[in-house]
């Protein structure tokens, strides 16, 4: 690992590999997090995002493979990485039956923040997460977005340099997600560095850095820019057209077309490099005696971006997963 | 460290506060059950329906029947004239309990000889049984040394007992005959034992549950301040709880305290520690709240009726005895029935002590090291 300069990286994996009995959960997964950016680990439901960010902060032991989080080996010095890493999960580890108080001067004392600035911390903990006058309340009677953010009070009462979020907006109305991550953006700004899991592909926007992960493997990653510019080489168009069957069949015996996806009432097709124009496509519709309605190149999408990593037989059940978590709100 | 520690002990109490309902069941728990059972056996036991099939008819057997009706356990209610009649009584349920005494009780008595009075126990229910013939045994005795305090035979009032039961070293330490006073000590250590495991297991179970278990896995907290953390504040509870039981004994049922308080607090932090460490290793083998709370069945209703807090453990089967002694619980009751009821002291108690502790050190190793502080 000695050529890796850890003090300019917060995280460093090398082929870490958990499997749980036959089931490899994460498979030879490389990760470079830098210190200070904000970085989106990115993958559906059971994709391997959780075991990853698990084992990087000493819940789970690495089956094979090396880890570093903030210079020190994850699997001989976790009590190390504990004191400077905050870690706010799903389910938001808040005690439901004490007050807003007590929950943030229990974790407090937990990672023992000193005595003589904790009443301090504390407050300024109440005071971001708009919790002023509610310090008395239950955390039980907090509302989704209230507990989301004293939960993000929690993990963070200790300053520590890298906060891990597994999947902090799952659960949280679109305002809360959005005021969530304002938040984050000033954390980044102190210089915390962020890893946050997400299955929504839209959060991806707010981080400088990605990584998708799928079925254990890391499909692509990089900074958002780059990802955006390199990754799919072709194009994506929208049409409108009907019969909608009998065209989403067409459309994907067509040479060049690398993707067939139905959104609603439009039909999301993605073009391989060198495919054909939309202008041939709508050429071709019409010959099959289709009605198209509408046609235009549109913008690929983050979650376009993804899939078109994932081997071609995989993409459909991949996009039925992604299209079920979005419904789901899971 | 201390921090840590300190926030966590001060976090288990808010929560057990918080939780006033379950923490007044705990608290007030054994009371309850002692107050039902300790009455429940006052007057099951007492007032047995006799009868007498007197051959003698003399004022010695007429004293002698006297004693059995002073002592309130015997309502001689049928005067019968044979034998058939006794036990036809007896076989049909109207009578509990026989009496018959010989034609030449008195002519015997008079001339100093050992005398027979023969006592029929309906055995088929044991409590009813077992209490009879303990008061029908201390009866004789009483009766004998009365009668003929040269004679220092002690079987004047000889029983047939259709059970072999070691009823005189029972009464000895039980002298007024009352049942409770010899099954609250029991109860109180099985109550005990029964509501600390459910209250640790339930409290280490719900982290698991509400995900709060992961952030204190995540953060420097180490595996032995989370326990030591859990442990302390239920220790303090289980004391109270004691403490209720044993005053509400003392005062209700006239329990005897006859021994050393203090010794019994301080043999009684082995057993606690040890049982936490049970509730924890249980923890760690359940993963809902309501696994825990069968779970907790599961261990209770074997120690329960295996420690001897019921039932003798002299009369069970060798593999029922070995299990016995492998309870902690069995222990724990020879020490509470020892100082409570006997007054004994610490030279009678150290081989107990020992293997308390060392069950304790067992079940809090084991648990230590079960209670993946990884979650795998």
């Amino acid at each position: 690992m000695a050529e890796f300069d850890l003090d300019s990286y917060a995280v460093i994996t090398e082929g870490l590999t958990r499997r749980f009995g036959k089931i490899v959960a994460v498979d030879h997964v490389d990760l470079r997090i830098k210190r200070g950016e904000i970085y989106g680990f990115l993958g559906p439901n059971g994709a391997g995002k959780s075991t990853t960010i698990r084992m990087l902060c000493g819940l789970l032991d690495p089956t094979e493979g090396t880890g570093y989080v903030l210079g020190h080996d994850i699997t001989t010095e976790p009590e190390r990485i504990k004191e400077k890493i905050g870690y706010m999960s799903q389910r938001f580890s808040l005690y439901e039956d004490l007050t807003v108080w007590e929950n943030l001067d229990f974790y407090a004392s937990l990672y023992s923040v000193p005595n003589g600035v904790k009443r301090a911390r504390i407050e300024q903990m109440i005071q971001m997460a708009d919790l002023t006058g509610r310090e008395g309340e239950l955390a039980a009677h907090l509302s989704g977005g209230w507990k989301q953010r004293l939960a993000l009070g929690c993990s963070i009462i200790h300053k520590p340099e890298l906060l891990f979020l597994d999947e902090p907006t799952a659960g949280v109305d679109p305002v809360s997600r959005r005021n969530f991550w304002d938040l984050i953006y000033r954390l980044s700004e102190e210089g915390i560095t962020i890893v946050a899991t997400t299955h929504y592909m839209d959060e991806a926007e707010h981080c400088d850095s990605l990584g998708f992960i799928y079925q254990g493997r890391i499909t692509a990653h990089g900074s958002r820019e780059e990802i955006k510019a390199n990754a799919l080489k072709g194009q994506v168009i929208e049409i409108e057209c009907q019969p909608m069957r009998e065209a989403t069949i067409f459309l994907e015996t067509l040479p060049g077309v690398a993707e067939v996806v139905r959104f609603g009432n439009t039909i999301h097709v993605v073009i391989e490099e060198d495919g054909p124009l939309p202008t041939d496509v709508e050429a071709r519709l019409t010959g099959e005696g289709l009605k198209v309605n509408r046609i235009e190149a549109t913008i690929p999408s983050i979650e376009d971006i993804f899939v078109s990593f994932v081997g071609l037989v995989d993409r459909r059940s991949l996009r039925a997963q992604l299209r079920r978590m979005r419904e789901g709100g899971l | 460290m201390k921090s840590r520690l300190l926030g966590m002990m001060r976090k288990e109490f808010i929560q057990m506060w918080r939780d006033r309902l379950t923490l007044g069941m705990m608290l007030f728990m054994p009371m309850f059950v002692l107050g039902i059972i300790g009455w429940a056996i006052n007057t099951d036991v007492k007032h047995m329906p006799t009868a007498v099939f007197d051959q003698s008819r003399t004022p010695e057997s007429r004293e002698l029947l006297h004693a059995f009706t002073n002592s309130q356990y015997f309502n001689l209610d049928y005067h019968v004239a044979s034998y058939e009649q006794v036990t036809r009584l007896i076989d049909s349920g109207w009578a509990k309990v026989g009496i018959i005494f010989p034609p030449d009780y008195a002519r015997l008595l008079r001339q100093q000889r050992v005398t027979q009075v023969q006592v029929i126990v309906d055995a088929s229910d044991p409590l009813v049984a077992t209490s009879a013939i303990n008061a029908a045994n201390a009866i004789g005795q009483v009766g004998s040394l009365k009668i003929a305090s040269e004679t220092l035979q002690r079987s004047a009032g000889r029983v047939t007992p259709p059970t072999p039961l070691d009823v005189r070293v029972r009464a000895w330490y039980n002298p007024d005959l009352v049942s409770a006073i010899f099954i609250i000590p029991g109860l109180l250590g099985a109550i005990l034992m029964q509501t600390v495991i459910t209250m640790i297991a339930l409290a280490v179970v719900r982290e698991r549950e509400r995900g709060t278990l992961e952030a204190l896995i995540v953060s420097p907290l180490r595996r032995w301040e989370l326990m030591i953390g859990k442990i302390v504040p239920n220790v303090l509870i289980a004391y109270a709880q004691m403490t209720l039981a044993l005053a509400f004994g003392v005062w209700f049922f006239d329990i005897p305290m006859r021994g050393s308080l203090t010794l019994l607090y301080f043999l009684s932090l082995f057993f606690i520690v040890g049982t936490l460490g049970f509730g924890i290793l249980l923890s760690t083998i359940t993963k809902t709240q309501q696994q825990a709370m069968q779970m907790s069945y599961f261990i209770f209703v074997p120690s329960i009726y295996l420690s001897g807090v019921l039932f003798p453990i002299e009369g069970m089967p060798p593999l029922a005895k070995t299990i016995a002694y492998c309870i902690p619980l069995t222990y724990y009751l020879q020490i509470l029935r020892g100082i409570i009821l006997k007054g004994i002291g610490i030279s009678y108690l150290w081989t107990h002590l020992l293997v308390l502790t060392a069950i304790g050190i067992v079940l809090i190793t084991t648990s230590i090291l079960r209670f993946h502080k990884k979650l795998g």
